[in-house]
């Protein structure tokens, strides 16, 4: 009775391609059926995609290989039947799309502003980034470095912020919108929690507030009555005025995920934290707020690529973002008519990064897991 | 207020709500005294010992600790929170922080000791409680008696003249249980003020200099364990300790 019984390999159809293919296509008739009808779809529209996108399509020279200057060469135009998306009208607008109105002999400031963007940010989103310490105090230093090299001032020619455009104003909305309205954000719902009841009101009543307004009504408080407030002589740029707009609806949304994220912390926390000692604001820091932060991942994640997409609105107030650089292209009667590339481009652009951030949210989750098992009990 | 008292409870009371949890509670703790509190649930024990570092507020009546008394005064509060060590029933400790950092936090943000510093403490702490073999694992990887004795490091880290015992033992399965009340029982022979509500009357024989028994929000009767167990005053203990020795 007590000999050991050696451990056995598990049979082979439930393992490997064909076991998973079992496990999860074929594991009875219904999901048979489903999974082949998606199968036809796929063979049906993937080659056409690709071939309407990639193979057919025209990048700078239509298929008799000329230059493509306007609509008219485009090969799908030329040929309906055969041709191809007709790329070029990006290819030739694509300073537009990237960079807005920007002067030329200036463009390397925003260009220099995008890789020290990406040396910014990397550090602080990987935690295991060689010399991090180092690199997190120019992330600290870089949204003024960013100001003045894109706004300059300093010595730099100044580029007014009408001047800016297409991708260069999404990211400057997404990233200063979501970078201030995280601090603001949990600021607002601390202080929503707060015992002192004229704190908890004021920002309870801020959040609803806001929570309560479409975005584009933000965006026309931001433009028409922002000024009002301002002393007289002090002329707010517009592009600052939108981005006050666009920090303080997303800080209210950031406040109630948060607020989420604090209400799932045990009250024994708060009581350990404490019972030894610790100040208000070092609880906070230390014990509740990494650990709500880490509970509230998906939805901080999930607002921001819902604030990144929203800064396409900004077109209302007249600020042409990637969007509307893409619109504005399509008004030009050389190109008219190319609205599928242009939409489909656009979209390409703003899905890559929000797929990045959630990603990333997917990683982060991840690494989270590991470790972290919220008590035994 | 008795010349040798490190904790005095006058005339507390206490309500939530409307409910009155404390009635008239008189307790004087000497220095070094073992006082373990029992009493049926909802008697107010637990509660008085968190009014002790003011986890809850007491509404009426004074309450001194190692001479200062507790009122709204935030500096007060501070100030007995550094002295008074507490250990809670569900453990409490920092899910997100391991069991090294969990030790180290207040020392370091608290007494602004050097790191290096605040780790080697941590690591006598750990020796203390007899894990040291764990100092970086995180909370969710011990058993319940592990991370009990960790939360004792915590509290002791501190350096507290004074240890609270939120019934630290319940929460633990049997076979753990021993392993927390060893602990206690050195913590005790090294000359620590102790307050311990807990139902481990076994403990109580071992260690309480003095036994009390609460019930209703009162404190029924207060005996050295000797005569506590075997020739108790009132009913309401004989009818208590007769339930849970007898079982």
């Amino acid at each position: 009775m007590n000999e050991i019984i050696e451990s056995r390999k598990p049979p082979v159809a439930t393992t490997g391609i064909l076991g998973w293919l079992r496990a999860n296509l074929f594991s009875n008739w219904v999901n048979s059926i489903i999974s082949l009808f998606v199968l036809y779809i796929l063979i049906q529209f993937i080659p056409w995609i690709l071939n309407w996108t990639i193979f057919a399509a025209d990048f700078k020279y239509n298929f008799k290989g000329e230059e493509i200057i306007d609509r008219t060469m485009c090969s799908r135009v030329l040929d309906p039947e055969n041709g191809g998306a007709c790329w070029a009208i990006i290819y030739v607008r694509f300073y537009q799309f990237m960079y807005g109105f920007y002067p030329r002999e200036e463009v390397w400031r925003v260009n220099l502003s995008y890789i020290m963007l990406a040396v910014a940010v990397v550090p602080l989103l990987f935690d295991g980034f060689p010399f991090r310490k180092h690199f997190l105090k120019f992330t600290y230093a870089f949204p003024i470095i960013a100001f003045f090299l894109l706004n300059g001032g300093l010595g730099l020619q100044e580029v007014s912020t009408n001047k800016w455009g297409g991708l260069l104003v999404t990211l400057v909305l997404g990233c200063t919108g979501i970078a201030l309205a995280f601090p603001l954000g949990i600021i607002l719902a601390l202080g929503r929690r707060s015992n002192l009841p004229v704190i908890s009101m004021m920002c309870t009543l801020f959040i609803e507030f806001i929570r309560g307004v479409p975005l584009i009504t933000l965006l026309f408080f931001g433009m028409v009555m922002l000024p009002l407030f301002l002393p007289e002589g002090i002329n707010m740029d517009g592009l600052a005025r939108v981005l006050v707009a666009v920090t303080l609806f997303q800080s209210a949304y950031m406040a109630e995920v948060i607020r989420g994220g604090l209400q799932a912390i045990p009250q024994g926390q708060y009581e350990a934290a404490r019972s030894i000692g610790l100040s208000y604001w070092q609880m906070n820091m230390k014990i509740v707020l990494p650990q709500a932060i880490r509970i509230s991942i998906p939805s901080i994640v999930n607002t921001s690529i819902g604030l990144f997409k929203d800064t396409t609105l900004v077109i209302i107030v007249g600020l042409l973002d990637l969007l509307g650089i893409g619109r504005g292209a399509l008004a030009d009667t050389t190109w008219l008519g190319l609205a599928y590339e242009v939409y489909f481009f656009v979209a390409l652009v703003f899905f890559i990064f929000t797929f990045a951030m959630s990603r990333y949210s997917l990683y982060l989750e991840k690494k989270l897991k590991t470790g972290i098992n919220m008590g035994a009990d | 207020m008795s010349e040798d008292s490190i904790i005095s409870l006058q005339n507390v009371n206490k309500w939530f709500g409307d409910f009155h949890v404390l009635k008239d509670v008189d307790l004087e703790v000497k220095k070094k005294e073992r006082i373990v509190v029992c009493g049926p649930s909802g008697s107010g024990k637990s509660t008085m010992i968190r009014c002790i570092n003011r986890l809850e507020e007491h509404q009426e009546g004074t309450i001194i600790v190692d001479g200062i008394e507790l009122t709204g005064n935030l500096k007060n509060i501070d100030s007995v929170r550094k002295e008074v060590g507490m250990v809670f029933q569900q453990f409490n400790l920092f899910p997100h922080l391991t069991v090294k950092e969990n030790i180290t936090l207040a020392p370091i943000w608290v007494k602004k000791m050097p790191k290096a510093e605040a780790e080697e403490l941590a690591m006598q702490q750990l020796e203390i409680v007899k894990i040291p073999e764990q100092a970086d694992k995180y909370p969710g990887q011990l058993s319940g008696g592990q991370q009990q004795r960790v939360a004792i490091a915590r509290s002791l880290a501190m350096k507290p003249n004074i240890m609270l015992f939120d019934e630290p033992t319940s929460a633990l399965d049997p076979e753990m249980i021993k392993e927390v009340l060893d602990v206690m029982i050195d913590l005790a022979e090294g000359g620590m003020t102790m307050i311990v509500v807990t139902h481990e009357m076994g403990f109580a024989k071992t260690v309480a200099d003095r036994m009390v028994f609460m019930d209703e929000g009162r404190i029924v009767e207060q005996a050295v364990p000797d005569k506590f167990f075997n020739n108790p005053d009132s009913d309401r203990t004989k009818l208590f300790l007769s339930q849970i020795l007898n079982h």
